[in-house]
Order: structure tokens, then sequence, then C-alpha cells
């Protein structure tokens, strides 16, 4: 706990304390930031890290919550967006702001148009994004439609409208969530380049080895409160220390016991091919074949775009994209999942990398949700027996250990990682056969990835398979009895625990690459 | 206040609107000198707007679902003439012709069902089609003239529950009704109670449950009187137990069945409900059918109480259904809204009509004020969510969703 305090500070938070009805979800934070630095916060999901940086950027206005925000030598009482964005606080926030079927250029400027005569002025537009995506590393024209570019280079997108603003303090909530590793490094790149250009960022995170990389000072959250401010190089902190703060106590291990006990093959699929649902001649798979067995856990790598989660999603009921061919084989028996009620009663259940788009009915709470996937499960003659409902919900926030008050809660105000416990709890109680997991610990703190792999190793240990899609390779390494890799929609390769190392992982992930 | 919040639920809205409707109804029996409250009063008030709000029943759930239905009143009018019709030149006994209308009516709605789920074009289009269509079959049919129904038909739009039994000065069967509906209810809430008890959930005080009953028996003690001591050959109307019958069916299908949690799915986050084995196209052919069954009915009520089939009828229910829904507490975005809600909404409406003409205020100033009574119960709700409330945030983040479905990676 060193205060070096040799750079002025920028901002002070002091004794922040914010209520939501029947929630206290920060109480008395402080924060302190300096001119120039990176900090990081870091803490478990739903401490309160996202809420405390609503408040900093007006998202929660001046007299919601108590407590001071002193920025620049002032306090300031931000009644909005606008008012911080004035001041030159930017917030990105965690789902990205953009319009997708505006351009980027048009994104930029959005609400910020540049005007001759109170009409736009798109030549001094076109000028000055040109501009901006230079200073964000981004090539690409500004005419392009944000809908078709990655969510890498939007969020290189979303910090081109932030720079565009004259940002002075910069926040990112869990910025590299959905990014992979070259993206991320990019983006951690454009951090310190901004760094040098006198820009403060805050930033939150679950990646702890990136905060470990690029963070000067890092402030622990934990239930609402602020923990500790740890200084980077003059503690010597490691990832090791911030999950003692995070947590409370050290992590042994970041993946539970698990001898797996792997019978014979149940799950097979052979030649299986599909195309793109709006491109005619694309495909999105091409030819793919693998198998899974009773009680294993099973891998899918490749790098964004690769075809993962179309191959998931078309075997899921061909929820994606146009089938062309292929076969499906379950115990010895071929199948056909036209719906994704088929392929459910079949035993197939599918957790989304897309939480909020696809996974969660945010009007909904807790208890609807568990059962949504199985409503036969808690009906009788299509009547839905709430007694049961609830006590289904209630095992299962016993079993995950969900933070909630009660199961009625709306799902929309969980934190993301217990948001993820319900969605996987919404599957476990279809009780598949084959579970897959898409990016099952996007944007989760290290204590509850802990969980989920436990929870995933149960499922596996009742003989039941599962296939894990990440984006992580030191995930999937630990997770994994098998790892396929998948490159443009074909299967390159695939490594059982005992070879795959990240090395070959990644050199099969890439492969056409490497070929040519 | 925070008693009062406790009596009626958390909900705010909900308890708004209940509050509301009373205020209304004590302003304007304070205003009329007493009129409002008066047996005949209330049951020409019933009589006289059961058919929208058995139409607000169809469009909640068309709203929840994230659609709309502006073909109501056309196809109302269609239905209703073409029974008529097939009652006068085929000699259709009168069940006959209700279950000629509702088979009409399933028939509209598969049209309809088919444009919006099969082939996807937005309901606004397809039922805008549909009030364009059937006014015109309406006319063709009739050739733009009213077509009498016979009197046993009249029933189901002008009848009333009959006088049986000793003569107590009341009607009899009015009375049960009532008197079972207050026993169904204390019953109801004591097993939902003993349930919760069993379950472990929290459950409330006992002096919060008690009180919200005695307010809710006392107030249906009181309308089972009203509707006992009409003018002799008065009673509780036919109509008003169909309209019973559907707020118990479809409350009960909306919030307790298979189907029901599917419609609110399908409105919530369609993709997430279609990745949870939820079948949406069917969904939306079944709200959008089911809404032109009900619509056929309404057509046939109205039809039944004004002794003819016209060529003007149902002009402008579309509007006064949907005002009801959102009056009750429907989002326009679809996923939220409740049956009970839009009947409450309905009821503002018809007691504000009702009150207005007692007191002789023209047409002019009654559509304005029910204007702005639409508007204000809207913004009180929009007001209540932005008081940091979570929902404004389910909202945004709602909207967000609604956007093309992301990039699979
Ligand atoms: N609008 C809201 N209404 C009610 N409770 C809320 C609301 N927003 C957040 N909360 C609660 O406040 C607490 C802190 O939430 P917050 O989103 O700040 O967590 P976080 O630290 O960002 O977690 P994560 O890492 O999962 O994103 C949680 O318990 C959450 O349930
Ligand atoms: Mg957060």
């Amino acid at each position: 706990m060193s205060e070096t305090t040799t750079a002025p500070t920028i901002l002070e938070m002091r004794s922040i304390t914010k209520e939501f009805p029947g929630v206290k979800a920060l109480s008395e934070v402080n924060l302190l930031v300096k001119v120039g630095e990176v900090h990081a916060i870091c803490g478990e999901n739903g401490a309160g890290k996202s809420t405390l940086m609503k408040v900093l950027s007006g998202v929660y206005p001046f007299g919601s919550y108590q407590g001071d925000i002193v920025y620049q030598n002032e306090v300031q009482q931000f009644r909005d967006i606008r008012a911080s964005e004035a001041a030159g606080i930017v917030i990105i926030h965690q789902e990205l702001a953009l319009i997708p079927e505006l351009s980027i250029m048009e994104n930029i400027f959005l609400g910020n148009e540049p005007t001759r005569f109170g009409v736009i002025n798109w030549a001094e537009a076109r000028r000055r994004s040109i501009d901006l995506l230079a200073r964000v590393g981004l090539a690409e024209d500004p005419d392009t439609p944000i809908k078709e570019i990655g969510v890498g280079k939007q969020q290189l997108v979303e910090i081109a409208k932030a720079l565009n603003k004259s940002v002075k303090l910069l926040i990112l909530d869990e910025p590299t969530a959905a990014l992979n590793e070259n993206d991320s490094q990019h983006l951690l790149d454009l951090l310190l380049g901004l760094k040098g250009k006198g820009i403060t960022s805050i930033m939150i995170s679950h990646k702890l080895n990136e905060i470990e990389q690029i963070s000067d000072s890092i402030t622990i959250i934990r239930d609402g409160k602020s923990i500790e401010t740890l200084d980077v190089k003059g503690d010597g902190v490691d990832e090791d220390r911030i999950i003692r703060g995070m947590v409370g106590r050290s992590l042994e291990s970041r993946f539970p016991d698990h001898t797996p006990a792997i019978g014979e093959t149940f799950f097979e699929v052979k030649d299986w091919t599909v195309a793109h649902p709006q491109v005619e001649d694309r495909m999105v798979c091409k030819g793919s074949e693998f198998f899974v067995r009773r009680g294993e856990i099973v891998g899918f790598a490749g790098l964004m775009g690769a075809g993962r989660t179309e191959l998931a999603r078309s075997l899921f009921g061909r929820s994606y994209g146009r089938y062309i061919s292929g076969h499906i084989i379950k115990d010895g028996k071929e199948i056909t999942l036209k719906t994704v009620r088929q392929a459910i009663d079949h035993g197939l259940g599918y957790v989304t990398e897309d939480r909020k788009a696809l996974g969660l009915n945010l009007l909904d709470d807790i208890k609807t949700t568990t059962v949504a996937a199985n409503l036969k499960g808690v009906s009788k003659h299509f009547v839905v027996n709430e007694d049961q409902e609830f006590q289904v919900a209630e095992d299962y926030r016993k079993s995950l250990r969900t933070k909630t008050p009660t199961v009625e809660e709306g799902v929309a105000k969980l934190s993301g990682g217990n948001q993820q416990k319900v969605v996987l709890a919404k599957w476990m109680f279809t009780d598949p056969d084959l579970l897959i997991l898409d990016e099952p610990t996007r944007g989760i703190d290290v204590g509850a990835k802990y969980e989920i792999y436990g929870i995933i190793q149960k499922l596996a240990a009742q003989g039941k398979g599962v296939i894990v899609i990440s984006s992580e390779l030191p995930e999937l390494l630990g997770l994994s009895d098998r790892i396929y890799t998948i490159f443009e929609g074909s299967i390159t390769g695939v490594l059982d625990k005992a070879e795959a190392d990240q090395e070959n992982l990644m050199k099969l992930m890439t492969a056409k690459r490497q070929a040519a | 206040m925070n008693a009062l919040k406790k009596i009626f639920g958390g909900d705010i809205r909900q308890f708004g609107m209940i509050f509301a409707l009373v205020a209304l109804i004590v302003f304007f029996q304070i205003m009329t000198g007493g009129i409002t409250l008066t047996p005949e009063n209330v049951i020409s008030l019933f009589n006289g707007n059961s058919y929208i709000l058995i139409l607000a029943i169809g469009m909640v759930l068309v709203i929840i679902a994230g659609h709309i239905d502006l073909s109501v009143g056309s196809v109302a009018a269609f239905v209703g003439i073409a029974v008529a019709l097939a009652m006068r030149d085929w000699g259709f006994p009168s069940w006959m012709g209700v279950v000629y209308g509702l088979l009409l009516g399933a028939l509209v709605g598969a049209w309809q069902g088919f444009w919006v789920a099969k082939v996807g074009i937005p309901a606004f289009i397809v039922t805008l089609a549909g009030m364009l269509l059937f006014r015109g079959l309406n006319q063709l049919l009739g050739k733009s003239n009213s077509v009498p129904v016979p009197g046993d038909f009249q029933n189901i739009g002008a009848g009333y529950l009959p006088e049986i039994g000793p003569d107590t000065g009341y009607n009899n069967l009015t009375l049960l009704l009532g008197i079972v509906a207050i026993v169904a209810i204390v019953w109801g809430e004591l097993r939902r109670r003993k349930a919760s008890i069993a379950l472990g959930a929290e459950v409330e005080e006992t002096w919060v449950m008690v009180t919200r009953l005695v307010l809710i028996c006392g107030a249906l003690l009181y309308a089972t009187y009203l509707f006992a001591t009409g003018r002799p050959g008065t009673s509780f109307p036919i109509s008003g137990i169909i309209l019973a019958a559907l707020v118990l069916v479809y409350g009960f299908i909306s919030s307790r069945t298979v189907i029901g949690r599917h419609v609110y799915a399908v409105g919530g986050n369609k993709h997430a409900a279609e990745l949870s084995g939820v079948q949406a196209k069917r969904v939306d052919f079944l709200v959008m059918m089911n809404m032109s069954i009900l619509a056929g009915l309404a057509g046939m009520i109205f039809v039944a109480r004004s002794t003819a089939s016209g060529p003007f009828d149902g002009v402008g229910w579309e509007l006064d259904a949907i005002a009801a829904v959102f009056i009750g507490g429907a989002a326009v975005s679809g996923g939220v809204g409740t049956v009970m809600g839009s009947i409450v909404g309905g009821l503002v409406m018809a007691v504000l009509n009702n009150g207005l003409q007692l007191l002789g205020v023209g047409s002019d100033w009654t559509q304005i004020f029910k204007g702005l009574v639409l508007l204000a119960a809207v913004a009180f709700d929009v007001y209540n969510k932005s008081q940091g409330k979570p929902s404004i945030i389910g909202l945004l983040l709602k909207n967000f969703q609604k956007t093309p479905e992301p990039q699979a990676a």
C-alpha cells in the first residue's frame, strides 16, 4: 500500500455510496487516480466496478449517490453523460454503443457532428475521421458499416469516438472481454500509446494478466467497498496478489481437481457443411468431422471468426446458416435436428457466447429464466407449477452459489458473472447429454471461473459430453481432455490433453496461413 | 403510501392504475350527484364497453409478443355482418351464428397470422392492410346497409341473468355469482399463502393480506349489490359473464401456461427465446389468430347489443383497445403487460367516457381528455422508470438487442 504522490491527481472519488432498491452496490468507496496513469479496477462479479464508473460518468446523476467526485481539483456534479463528457471524461461501456447500420464515420461523429450553417460538413468529418482512425491504428474505410467489422475493430472505433471528444480521462469497462489475443494486445498497446500522450485511463478487466501488464496502479473492490490500492511497479504486484485482494484469500489453483472418466463415443458429426445465411456460396463449415465421448470435455480452439460458433449453432437445430450436408449420429443412431426444439429433445444444450442478445430475456426474473428451456420439467398439461418452478430455481441458486437476494430478482439487475450462472442453470435444467458452452467464462471473475470449471467437470463426471469453445487457450488447455482446432470453417487438427500446448494449438489454428 | 404499496403489491404501475380508477369513479360520483354509481349506469357502462375490453384481452397478448393489430375494428365489423347475413339469408339459428362467427374470426386470424409469422411482414403493415380489406368486405357483403339480427341472438349483447328462485328483492343469480367470486378469491389467496410458507418463501404480514382481501371483497360486494338491484329485467349482463370468463381464462393462460410463457419470451427477446426452443413463428401466428377470434366475438356482441350490423360498426375500436393496453402498463417494445392491467386500463377509459357523457360534455372535449389521460398514464410509467429504477436500463439494453443479430464468432 505505498502511496507515491509524485504525480498530481486527476480524479478523487471520496466515500461514494450508491444504493439500489434493496441493494447497497457501493459503500464509501474511495478512488484516487493520478494524471497520465493506467489505473485498473479489479473485483469479483457484482463487486460494484461498473456501478462506480457509472457514478463517475454521470449515468447515475449527481444526487442519486452520496460522496464527492473531485476531478481536476474541483468537486463535480454531473447531471448526465454529456456533462461528464464536456469535462473530458468518456466511458466506453462493456456493451458497445455503436449503431450497426451506420458507417464508422457516422458513428464516430454521432451526436457530435461537425456542422456548417447547421448542415453536416461531411468533408470535414471524413478528414477528421481518417486522422482519428490513423491514431487508433485502424486501417478501414470510414464509410464501412459498423456491422461489417469485427468486435475488435468496433472497440477501436469507440476509442476513436472518445478521442474526437478530446478525452482526458478514458474509462473502459471490460474492453477486451470479447476480443481475441491479437486484438486485445493491439488495444492494450493503444492504451499505452495514449498514456504517452497524457491521456489517463481507468480500465476494468477480469483478465489479470493484462492488468499486470499495462496498469500502474490497481484499486481492488470487494462487496461494494474499496479494499486497497496497489502500486504495480513499487509493490511488485502479480496475479496471485490481485486475486488475494479480490477474494480475500489465495486461490491454490485455477482449475479444480478432476480425474476424467471417459467412456465410449456417443456423439459424432460427419461431413458437416453449412453455408452463410446471406452469402450464397460462402461456407462457414466445411466438411467438419468430430466426435465426443461420454464424460469427456472437448475443447474447440480457433481465432475469432474461425467458425466455431457457427459450427455449434448449426448443429443446435440449424439455428445458424443454411444446412448443406452432414450427419449427426447420437448413441449409434443418425438423428436429424431441424429445429432447436428437436435438438433440445435429443439432449443437446447450447450456452451462447452472447449472453445479453441471445441468452437472456432481460425482462425476466431468475426463476422464469431458469426453467425457460425446459418448461415441460415444471408443468403438467401445459400448466406451469409455480411452486415447483421456484423450487428448481432455488436449488440452482444454492448449488451454483448465484449472488442474488431472491430468485424473483430480475436478471437485468445481476452482474455479468451471476447472469452467466443463471444461463448455465437454465441449460443444466434441460439435463442435456451434450452441452455446448460458447465462451462460458467471458467477463467472469477468477473465483467464479473456478466455480464454473467445477460445474463443467461435474457434468462430465455424470457421463455427459461437454464441448467448450473458448478464445482463451490457457482455459482450453486446463479444462479439456481433447482439443480440436478450427481454421476458416475447417477442422485442422485434434490434440490430446497430454500433447497440446499453446504453441502447437496456435500453429493449427492458423493452418492455412502457415501453408501459404 | 408504503402501506398501500404493500397491500397492492410492489408494482407502483398497477397500484397507480387501480388508484386512478377509484379516484375517477369517486370524482364522477360526486360531480354527477351520485348518478355514476347507480345500478342503471353501472349496468349500461358494462354493456357499452364489454366488447372493447374483450378486444383489449387479445390486444395485450399481441402487444406482449411485440406486435400490434390495427384491424380489430374492421374484423369485428366483417364478422358481425357475415353472421347477421347468415342468420337472415341462410336461416342459421343463433348458436350456429355464434359458432360461424368464431370460425370466421379464426379464418381471418389465420390469414393475418400467415403474413406475419410465415412471410415475416410486420404486423403493423399486415393489419393496416387488414383494416382496409375487412372494412371493404363488410360494406361489400352488406351493400353498405344495416342487417338486423334475431331476438335470441341479441341476448349475448343485451341479455341479463334471468330471475329465478324466491323473490328476494335482488337478482338471485347475480348474488350467487358475487358470493362465489368472493369465496374463490379468499380461498385462492389463502392457498397461495400456504404454498409459499411451505416453500419457505417470504410471505407478507397477515394484516396486509387481510386488508387487501377486505378491500377487494368489499368492492366486489358493492358491485354485486349494484348489479342485483337494477331495474326489473336487468341484472348482471350476459356480455359481462362472457368477459369475466375470458379474463379468467386468458389471465390464467398468460401467466400460468407454457404458451403464455412463450408469448412473453418471444416479446422480451426473440433470439434468446428461439435458442431456448420456443417456436417464435408459432407464437406469432397464434397471438394474431387469437386476436381475430376475439375481434369476431366482440363484433357479434356489439351487433347483438345494437340489434343490427352496420357498415360503420367498430370504427376506431383498435385505438380504444390499444389505449387500454398501454394505460394498463404494457410496453411498446413488447415483453411487458398483463391481462388484468389492460382490463383496468380499459375501465379507466370507459369510466372517463361515461362520466363525461353524464356531465354533458361533448365528444370534442371527451376526446381531448382521453388523449391526455393516455399520455399522462404512459408518462407516469416512463417517469417512474427513469427514477433510478432499473427498468430504464432494461429498456435501453432491450433496444440494443433489437439491432440485428450480432455476428457470430
Ligand atoms: N440497476 C440496478 N438495480 C439494482 N441492482 C443493481 C443495478 N445495477 C447493479 N446492481 C447490483 O449492484 C451490484 C454491483 O453491480 P456491478 O454491475 O457494478 O458489478 P461489477 O463489479 O461491474 O460486476 P461484473 O464484473 O460482473 O460486471 C450487484 O450486486 C448488482 O446486482
Ligand atoms: Mg461490470
